[in-house]
């Protein structure tokens, strides 16, 4: 299993060595290049004035994530995302008939060009949740903290997501729009 | 163990989340099934190609210098001569950005409502794009908040005050959308924050006060909460409160 993280430092010497990757993850959220820095700038401020509250030797990008997450989710942009669709959780993605038969086109599918389009159409809870498993590799206790929501819902949103992404790979005409977020 | 077992936990095996005997049950089943097998190695492929496209977006070297000077403890921050704020920043964006390392130096100890708002304050002076409506106008500027906000107000005349109307925008606070007007006063800039009054400002008080640089003062009027925020004296925040305060009465 993913060994859990411990960070331990100053507010500076934890948050310097992130500021590229929470960027990039500001860039997916708000796909807009001027957004991403004041919502990386905002967050960061926010995160120092509540750094009494971070605990230390628990994942501080799990933290700090939470932290730009919400701002962004209470900004003009991200209210945008917010308008929630309580059948996000129970409602099934399409099931791409090429999964687990690697002799198909989809493997093929597997180039940068197409995973960015792909991620970029994903709904914002399934991006973002991808996101954090696969790019900022952080496990699921982590992005349970991060999210705010129980591991079991971190599962489950993640099969799903990845099932949606799939789909979006296969090109399937009926796989999920970028609509919601579930806080 | 069958099959659907396996699917079951496809994704926290290629996770590394599985327990340590469910992985073992795991590979051994992968070992005599080909099908299963295969899924697996679709999905690790999948995550890998995943981990490599999501790296796509890298910050601007200006960007992480000016965060890098931002967070730097203040004892260890270059003298004013040597900081190296980007050629196309207005001097009042690098003020602003020394104020910000003023306050966020001291954030433990503020209060909430208003510690957020001069955050606000100082988050709209750095930015590229401080106001979403620019016009010198009040007749341009009230009407572009129709719709994007649940209220209106009347902004005042200030021919002969020294005060000029740069623009607004809207932003949040505890998740209700507001209206942020910029003034400016001999080159100084002010925020005057407009909000609907109601629990969500249980710190406000009327009257003035200062957070660190910045003077505030606030009111309420007619159901609205006005916050003025600035780095002009109480004397000059209290002329445009009143100003202000005399449009709101008519």
């Amino acid at each position: 299993m993913a060994e859990p993280t411990t960070d331990t430092g100053t507010f500076e010497e934890l948050t310097l060595p992130l500021l590229a990757r929470l960027y990039n993850l500001a860039r997916w959220l708000t796909q807009d290049a001027v957004e991403a820095e004041e919502l990386v700038q905002e967050s960061c401020m926010k995160a120092l004035r509540g750094f009494g509250s971070y605990r230390q030797g628990t994942n501080f990008s799990a933290w700090i994530y939470r932290i730009m997450r919400n701002t962004f989710l209470t900004s003009r942009a991200g209210l945008k995302h917010t308008t929630i669709s309580l059948d996000d959780e129970e409602s099934d993605v399409p099931e791409p008939a090429t999964v687990g038969t690697p002799e198909t086109a989809l493997l093929a599918s597997f180039d940068q060009q197409a995973i960015q389009g792909a991620l970029e159409e994903l709904p914002l809870h399934f991006r973002e949740i991808i996101l954090l498993c696969d790019v900022e590799e952080m496990s699921y206790q982590a992005i349970s903290d991060a999210l705010g929501i129980p591991i079991g819902t971190v599962m489950s949103r993640l099969s799903r997501a990845r099932r949606a992404m799939r789909a979006q790979l296969a090109g399937m005409p009926n796989s999920p729009r970028p609509r919601s977020a579930s806080r | 163990m069958n099959c659907d077992w396996i699917r079951q936990r496809m994704d926290a095996y290629v996770d590394n989340e599985l327990p340590e005997a469910e992985a073992a049950e795991f590979e051994a089943h992968m070992r005599s099934c080909a099908a299963c097998a295969n899924a697996a190695l679709e999905q690790t492929r999948l995550k890998l190609a995943t981990r490599t496209a999501g790296q796509r977006f890298t910050p601007p070297a200006e960007f992480l210098q000016r965060m890098e000077q931002n967070l730097r403890p203040q004892s260890a921050k270059p003298s004013w001569r040597l900081l190296r704020w980007p050629v196309a920043l207005p001097v009042a964006m690098a003020a602003a950005l020394l104020l910000a390392v003023l306050l966020i130096a001291n954030f433990q100890h503020r209060r909430a409502a208003y510690a957020e708002l001069a955050d606000l304050h100082v988050t709209t002076l750095a930015s590229a794009n401080p106001v979403d409506v620019i016009s010198e106008d009040r007749h341009t500027v009230k009407p572009w908040f129709a719709g994007r906000i649940p209220f209106t107000f009347d902004l005042p005349e200030l021919k002969d005050t020294g005060f000029e109307l740069s623009g607004g925008r809207v932003v949040y606070l505890q998740h209700s959308p507001g209206a942020q007007l910029l003034y400016t006063l001999r080159k100084h800039r002010l925020s005057v924050f407009i909000f609907q009054d109601g629990q969500a400002w249980p710190g406000m008080m009327t009257g003035a006060s200062s957070e660190l640089s910045f003077h505030m003062e606030s009111w309420s009027h007619s159901g609205l909460r006005y916050v003025i925020v600035g780095d002009v004296s109480d004397a000059d925040i209290h002329s445009l409160a009143e100003l202000l305060r005399k449009v709101a009465r008519q």
